[in-house]
């Protein structure tokens, strides 16, 4: 059978799995809407959480750019799972037990105040936009590639299947085509990686594979190997970087407190039963995702490697099929600059002949390696089931910022549970739409932006929930004093270095301390810190009932 | 009764706070430390064919990441199980 019938089969039964399990776990009522009734197994919520986590860009393009970057690639890998650790420690348990359904909930209880509630739901909402705005791009591209269809008629269908079960399902609905969509998406990844490692290294373990021997009779380790070939053709070295340390470090930092602080990744741990739960609840997301993540850097390598060897001074006219293949979709492009007929692939942009995207080396990595029909076709249902997964859950939490956040906290307190089951099925699809016009007319900023994201994230909204839960002393005018600074000391970096809204980029040199835009997230937290400390010390403790509630929310169930 | 309850919740507090310390060391020393800082210098050592730095960026930490999230689900379901004797 050939990969496109494969891919229509294995596409279609994962999309009717999907429907089925959304038509089986309709939502009742507001508390299955917005916390999936809060009585998810850990086990369950851990695999949830670990699919609404990985997007398209983590399944898809990561190992492609670590293979591009090496070691500077690391930053992803240490601050998209370092973050967990945060969260386990942190935040998840406490907010647990706080007990109601969103993060602006939490600020505006512990900060006793409307106008922390309203500073809360805003930084909630810039930061989940700007990342669904990047997934709903993504959902199209993954149908366009793999259903060779338009992009737009890609974002279309794919807003078409999230409305339907994240409008009907709410949490509930999400919940458990998250768990469907992790096993898919992880057994999509894991199988070609395997087939590779086994391939290159004799080794079935990508991860030891990757630090393992060659296969091909000379001893030599792979990495070494793929840094001789790399200093060979101009590049840096694979395991060493460019960027500066104090760069990286923030970036790294950054990232972690970022994943830490995003409301679509908090609020899975609303849906547990206990504090207990929602500890090893974290851990299952984290070992879930650990599993992807420690096997991405290692296809990174195997396929930098095949590729250089594959292509590298080699006759045009001797690529295998594959090579043309990808040539036609553009994601390789190759110009015999020097009229040899042969391909230099070298880091001297002037002499360069090839182009690769990063999304090749996990898109074309079954057919490098010769893989069966159906293994390509399976690498489709996991983009597909990593796109959809990420982007359900953030629309499901901008639903319920608008109707619970706003509409039942501040517009209109006496709202039925009826109704409010309405506008939060209403602001859902308003969601979708808004997401979808996102991506079929992307603003030039998003891709930029979404990386950013966790740099607001991290400015905004993790010191305040930090603050809240470890500190009695942090007060309403401290807390939103340090998320306005933090916040608009972020956007104003953005803007200035990133997307050069207040006249020309300015060059690296004139970073603040070093650090890129993408690091700044890290400097924006700290500054939120400290305005919040200070501020707080500076005025009067927070009342007494609310110290009551941040001692009561600290310890287990049993206490009460 | 009361005074019971505050103390021991000060107490279990307390405790939760030194466990946080400690993971929390261990988590900046295997990603800010070995994958980054100090990373130059552990690149000098070879873990099979990992130049070990560049190992702790890509794996180690990771694994590290996932091991300290069940240290503290263990001591803290540990903890827990205490205090709830003592409340009964």
């Amino acid at each position: 059978m050939s990969v496109q019938i494969w891919t229509y089969i294995i596409v279609g039964l994962t999309f009717g799995l999907y429907i089925y399990i959304a038509i089986r776990s309709k939502a009742a009522s507001t508390k299955e809407f917005y916390v999936a009734g809060g009585g998810v197994s850990p086990l369950a919520n851990g695999m949830a959480t670990a699919a609404d986590w990985m997007s398209a860009a983590s399944f898809i393009s990561m190992a492609g750019i670590i293979a591009f970057a090496g070691y500077d690639g690391s930053v992803y890998l240490m601050g998209w799972t370092g973050g967990y650790v945060l969260l386990a420690l942190l935040l998840a348990p406490y907010l647990r037990k706080f007990g109601k359904f969103t993060v602006p909930d939490f600020i505006g209880d512990r900060y006793y105040s409307q106008n922390a509630r309203m500073v809360a739901v805003v930084c909630a909402l810039i930061v989940s936009f700007t990342y669904v705005a990047g997934q709903m791009r993504g959902v199209g591209i993954v149908f366009s590639r793999f259903l060779e269809v338009d992009i737009n008629t890609g974002v279309y269908i794919g807003m078409a299947i999230v409305l339907f079960y994240a409008v009907l399902g709410g949490m509930k609905g999400i919940t458990y085509t998250q768990v469907a969509q992790y096993c898919v998406l992880i057994f999509a990844f894991m199988v070609p990686a395997i087939f590779i490692s086994i391939q290159m290294t004799g080794n079935p373990i990508p991860q030891l594979g990757m630090g393992g021997e060659i296969n091909d009779g000379s001893g030599q380790f792979l990495l070494e190997k793929l840094n001789g070939l790399s200093k060979e053709l101009g590049f840096t070295e694979y395991t060493k970087g460019n960027k500066s340390v104090i760069d990286v470090f923030c970036i790294t930092l950054a990232l972690m407190v970022g994943t830490a602080g995003l409301p679509h990744v908090i609020v899975r741990f609303f849906t547990v039963k206990k504090m207990r739960d929602a500890r090893k609840s974290v851990g299952l997301a984290l070992l879930f995702i650990a599993l992807l993540y420690a096997t991405a850097p290692a296809v990174a390598v195997f396929a930098k490697t095949n590729l250089i060897e594959t292509v590298s001074n080699q006759p045009y006219s001797s690529m295998p099929s594959w090579f043309k293949n990808w040539e036609d979709t553009g994601l390789i492009e190759f110009i015999d600059k020097n009229g040899d007929d042969k391909i230099q692939y070298l880091a001297d942009d002037s002499k360069n002949e090839l182009k690769i995207d990063n999304d090749i080396m996990v898109l074309a990595n079954p057919e490098i390696a010769n893989l069966p029909a159906w293994v390509i076709a399976l690498v489709a249902a996991g983009g597909l089931a990593a796109a959809l997964s990420t982007a359900a859950g953030l629309l499901l939490v901008i639903s319920t910022s608008v109707s619970n956040d706003l509409v039942k906290k501040v517009i209109n307190p006496n709202i039925s549970e009826k109704s409010e089951l309405w506008t939060a099925r209403i602001s859902a699809s308003i969601a979708v739409v808004i997401a979808g016009y996102f991506g079929i007319n992307p603003p030039g900023f998003v891709a930029a932006v979404v990386a950013l994201a966790f740099g607001l994230a991290a400015a905004s909204l993790f010191p305040a929930i930090v603050l809240g839960i470890f500190s009695k002393r942090i007060n309403s005018i401290g807390a939103v004093s340090g998320m306005i600074v933090g916040i608009l000391f972020m956007i104003f970096y953005m803007m200035k270095f990133k997307l050069g809204w207040l006249g020309a980029i300015p060059s690296s040199d004139e970073w603040w301390f070093g650090v890129s835009p993408e690091g700044f997230g890290a400097i924006a937290m700290i500054l939120n810190f400290l305005v919040s400390i200070s501020v707080s010390l500076l005025t009067n403790p927070p009342p007494k009932q609310i110290q009551e509630m941040v001692e009561n929310i600290r310890v287990p169930e049993e206490f009460n | 009764m009361q005074i019971n309850k505050t103390i021991l919740a000060k107490k279990y507090w307390k405790k939760n706070i030194r466990y946080l310390i400690i993971l929390l060391s261990i988590w900046a020393l295997v990603s800010f430390g070995a994958g980054i800082v100090f990373k130059e210098t552990l690149d000098q050592i070879y873990l099979y064919g990992f130049p070990l730095g560049f190992w702790f960026a890509q794996q180690g930490s990771i694994y590290v990441f996932v091991i300290l999230i069940f240290i503290y689900v263990r001591l803290m379901n540990r903890l827990d199980d205490s205090v709830k004797k003592e409340l009964k």
